[in-house]
């Protein structure tokens, strides 16, 4: 009303007024960062057919075998996890019915696990999934840094982006439990701590030229060791007897 | 849509274990009054018992306990934080408060969060009025909010359940409520929740419809506004509503139901709870059906004038059936009335004893084969009845199904067979039309060559069956109508008499036929059939009261057509004279359910037009033709029905047949139908589509849209949600 009062009395000639914003005010909404249903899309159907290779049958049934046979739907976790190692590193919807059908299950029950845990990822992802940790020690540690290093040497993707060559996906993780070797990153099942930024680059050129580093601390300790030496058990522990009074002796 | 179309039903897996409950009974105190309880009950029940009232979201008495709205917080002794009362069974001696200053700050903190993701939009809610979440913010909620969140709240999309179900997801408070009534009740185990966690929300994740007889349940389970019932949808609002307890017609099962009507429009069909008969569900055709009540009408009557219908005054339309009567030179047998499956009780009793004057003996039923006599003989009750009666379903350990889909005949029925299918170890054996009846069963065979086999003691089932406990026969309404009906009835009736040990006890009668129209079972009971003579005499003279399943063809070309029924469906366009009655919703009368319990249905709005109650029409005509009958209201008329059989009127009870009546009416059977051939021909389920079995249905739009989407499987009756593009999200 107030902006109506101020208004001159002849309007420009400029054909519509723009629309002043009078928008009725809204509570903005928070989306989630993935999407929980299923969209068919061209690469993702479930038209698009998915079977266990002889091998990982083999696997699956040794693996139902852990379980009493009225609870076979037990091993629907490991089963997802064989299935998406068998799909290049992602669970498509032919998996998730795949499973469900391998265990006699509805396949709501798999689409509830699936969509729970997110290291089953519901869409594909690139030969080397690159996995950040970002969490407080990481981060404390340079985390940032490395992830900013690992997306400018990928061709300046953002966290969740794969590159353009589909070598790489890069998402931010939380804790690894990797917090004593900070930074790490996790690239397919192998650990690369103790990161610095070229010590990263190193890794990613290696990836990309399809072979595989070693994978551990990148620094010159062996594991979770104290970087700055060894402040206890340096010396050679000492034998029986050492310390005890004379009698003992 | 999906690919995955695997029956799980046949796979024998059963995914819901229980304990079995213990008999003993445990002493506690709750709000200082002792209480006395069941052990194994939730704590939440004995708080009720001691008439403590606990505000809930996730808890449903006949649903299994998530424990997951922390809404029932109480505080117990020596317990160091306040428990949530549906997920802690009452233990005995312990003492309970449910209104201390400590169970109000837990509850409303648990209000506040629960608030904190959900929309401001009660004034635009379908919920409005009826939602638990209001009420109980209203005694739990603050008067300001504390969450600023800049993010904003929580947004979900809205899923596409189908034409009658209506999703408005951001209401959601994921008390999963609808997840559980899915899975163990109406076994539509598709839906789910995804993304469990800050983003958890409900849906199939495929898109999907949820495909269930029962679906429409799921929106009086919802405590909130998440689910609401898309035909009702900004229609009314509950305090506008007159509610009118009646029952349904719309199977046999004379479901309890509330119908909500405003001025002379019904509004909605609700369930009322009655633990004997539908627990607390009814299926979609009962909920959804009633604006087929505002279609097709007949609201005057109408007299056929050349090859059209002339409306007519009553007085005109009652002379041009005398005279009808008369001309047609229609005497004895010639004068033919045929029950269709909306007549009551009481025009059933008037029409017949009005044709009983007339001097004919020709009751006809409205199916297949309904003028010859029935199959079964209907002179002792527990031939026809659900003797077992429906509660009693449960405690069955073996079933058969004969040439029956449960699922579609009786769909709450349907529902305790999938929940003691559940719960305990009952097997299922079905012969007939193989179908998704949303439990496991042996398929025997389609015919009755596959029914012999089973009789003769072949088969893996045949053997579960003879060392049950409680076996239980249920025998379709379409088997009669059959042309091995005969042959079926008498193998049965042997095998029944062979095996009385288990299958007729004082305690338990394990064969019992399940009707699949409402007035069947009145029909039966007084003697609304033809005699066999009548049966083979051509009719001159037909009355159809409300009976729209008749063969066109086999009504004589000459003869007079009467036609009395609320519908203009087929019945009508057969007629020469059209009398307009009234719907059952408009119309006080007596049903009588497939157990022969009898209800009283109440009239919730005024019949339309210038139609009346249908026994009225009756009485007037019998004026009219000369033998007035001798009632003139409605308690005359129930004494009469008493004369004729006192279970008309005793109501909402149902009564057993003694062991040796019912061995005697199978004896009947066995010798009435001897010598009956087999050929062998495959029982056909009689429900085709489920959404569409009657004039109400057929002329009810929701319906319509079911068939489209649930039948035929197009996309019809769809928002547009959830079909736009993704690009906001991925």
């Amino acid at each position: 009303m107030f902006a109506a009062a101020r208004l001159p009395k002849r309007l420009p000639n400029v054909g519509r007024v723009p629309a002043v914003a009078r928008t009725i005010s809204t509570t903005p909404c928070r989306r989630s960062d993935a999407l929980f249903v299923h969209r068919d899309t061209p690469y993702n159907n479930p038209k698009i057919p998915f079977q266990f290779s002889a091998e990982n049958v083999k696997r699956a049934d040794e693996i139902i075998s852990h379980y009493p046979p009225q609870y076979k739907k037990a091993a629907v976790i490991p089963l997802l996890d064989l299935a998406q190692r068998q799909n290049k590193g992602w669970t498509s919807i032919s998996v998730m019915n795949y499973v469900a059908k391998y265990l006699e299950m509805p396949p709501m029950r798999v689409y509830e696990v699936a969509t729970f845990y997110t290291m089953f990822n519901r869409e594909p992802i690139g030969e080397n999934f690159v996995q950040v940790c970002t969490t407080t020690p990481c981060m404390l540690n340079g985390a940032y840094e490395i992830l900013d290093t690992v997306c400018q040497h990928l061709g300046g993707i953002k966290p969740g982006e794969t590159t353009k060559d589909g070598k790489f996906t890069v998402i931010e993780v939380e804790c690894q439990g990797a917090c004593s070797n900070a930074p790490m990153l996790v690239v397919g099942d192998d650990f690369y701590e103790d990161l610095t930024p070229s010590t990263t680059k190193k890794i990613l050129d290696a990836f990309s030229k399809g072979e595989k580093p070693k994978p551990g601390p990148q620094s010159s300790r062996k594991t979770s060791e104290n970087s700055a030496g060894l402040t206890a058990l340096a010396s050679e522990p000492y034998g029986p007897g050492v310390h005890c009074v004379e009698e003992f002796r | 849509m999906c690919a995955v179309t695997w029956d799980f039903c046949g796979l024998g897996r059963r995914g819901i274990s229980a304990t079995a409950p213990r008999q003993a009974d445990i002493t506690l105190t709750v709000d200082g009054k002792e209480v006395t309880v069941p052990q194994g009950s939730a704590l939440i029940q004995a708080c009720e018992a001691a008439g403590s009232p606990i505000p809930r979201f996730c808890y449903h008495d006949r649903l299994a306990i998530a424990g997951n709205c922390r809404m029932c917080l109480v505080e117990v002794e020596r317990s160091p934080k306040p428990v949530a009362s549906c997920a802690m069974p009452a233990m005995p001696g312990s003492k309970v408060w449910t209104n201390s200053p400590l169970v109000h700050e837990a509850r409303e903190g648990v209000m506040e969060f629960l608030l904190s993701n959900h929309p401001l939009d009660c004034p635009i809610c379908d919920q409005g009025g009826e939602c638990d979440l209001q009420d109980q913010s209203m005694r739990y909620g603050a008067d300001r909010t504390r969450f600023h969140e800049i993010v904003g709240k929580r947004a979900v999309e809205d899923k596409d359940l189908g034409p009658l179900v209506k999703t408005s997801m951001n209401r959601c408070i994921q008390c999963t409520r609808c997840i559980r009534f899915a899975n163990e009740v109406a076994g539509v185990e598709e839906l789910g929740s995804t993304g469990r966690g800050n983003d958890l929300q409900i849906g199939m994740y495929v898109e999907k419809t949820m495909n269930s007889e029962l679906s429409g349940n799921v929106v009086d389970l919802c405590p909130v506004g998440a689910l609401t019932s898309k035909p009702y949808a900004f229609h009314a609002r509950p305090w506008e509503l007159k509610h009118t307890e009646s029952i349904d017609v719309m199977d046999a099962l004379g479901s309890n139901i509330r119908v909500d009507s405003r001025g002379v429009q019904v509004m909605r069909v609700q369930p009322r709870t009655n633990d004997d008969v539908n627990e607390e569900w009814i299926s979609d055709k009962t909920r959804y059906a009633y604006d087929g009540l505002r279609f097709q009408r007949l609201t005057t009557p109408l007299v056929k004038q050349g090859d059209r219908f002339v409306p007519a005054g009553w007085e005109d339309a009652l002379i041009a059936v005398a005279d009808g009567l008369k001309a047609s030179g229609a005497t004895g047998d010639e004068i033919q009335a045929v029950a269709g499956h909306f007549a009551d009780t009481e025009s059933l009793v008037a029409l017949k004893d009005f044709v009983n004057r007339l001097g004919s003996d020709n009751l006809a039923l409205d199916q297949v084969g309904g003028t010859a006599p029935p199959v079964a003989n209907v002179d002792v009750r527990s031939n026809y009845l659900f003797n077992t009666t429906i509660p009693a379903v449960e405690d069955a350990d073996v079933i058969l199904l004969v040439g029956t889909n449960p699922r579609h005949e009786a769909a709450v029925l349907n529902s305790r067979i999938r929940k003691s299918w559940l719960h305990t170890g009952l097997e299922v054996g079905l012969v007939g039309e193989r179908v998704d009846t949303a439990y496991g069963y042996e398929f025997l065979g389609t015919d009755a060559k596959a029914l012999a086999d089973f009789i003769a003691g072949k088969g893996e089932f045949a053997k579960k069956f003879q060392a049950a406990k409680k076996p239980l026969i249920i025998v379709g309404s379409a088997v009669g109508e059959h042309v091995d009906g005969a042959g079926v009835y008498n193998a049965l009736a042997k095998f029944v008499e062979k095996n009385k040990k288990t299958l007729v006890t004082p305690e338990w009668n394990g064969f019992s036929v399940l009707q699949r129209v409402a007035s069947r079972t009145a029909a039966y009971d007084i003697g609304f059939v033809p005699s066999k003579k009548a049966s083979t005499t051509k009719p001159k003279f037909i009355y159809l009261l409300n009976a729209d399943e008749v063969d066109p063809k086999s009504i004589p070309k000459d003869a007079f057509v009467v036609y009395q029924g609320h519908h203009g469906d087929l019945g009508a366009q057969l007629a020469d004279v059209v009398l307009p009655g009234a719907a059952y919703t408009e119309k006080g009368t007596t049903w009588v359910n497939t157990e022969g319990r009898a209800q009283l249905g109440r009239a919730a709005v005024p019949p339309p037009g210038a139609s009346r109650e249908d026994w009225k029409i009756i009485r007037a005509l019998s004026e009219v033709a000369g033998s007035p009958l001798p009632y003139d209201d409605v308690l005359t008329l129930r004494d009469r029905m008493w004369e004729i059989s006192p279970s008309l009127v005793r109501y909402d009870i149902t009564e057993r047949t003694s062991t040796e009546l019912a061995l005697a009416g199978l004896k009947a059977l066995a010798e009435r139908t001897a010598g009956a051939k087999v050929t062998g021909a495959t029982f056909q389920k009689p429900i085709a589509n489920f959404y569409q079995t009657d004039p109400i249905s057929r002329a009810s739009v929701t319906m319509a849209q079911c068939t489209r989407s649930f039948v035929q499987g197009e996309n019809y009756g769809f928002s547009e949600i959830g079909k736009g593009s993704e690009a906001a999200y991925a």
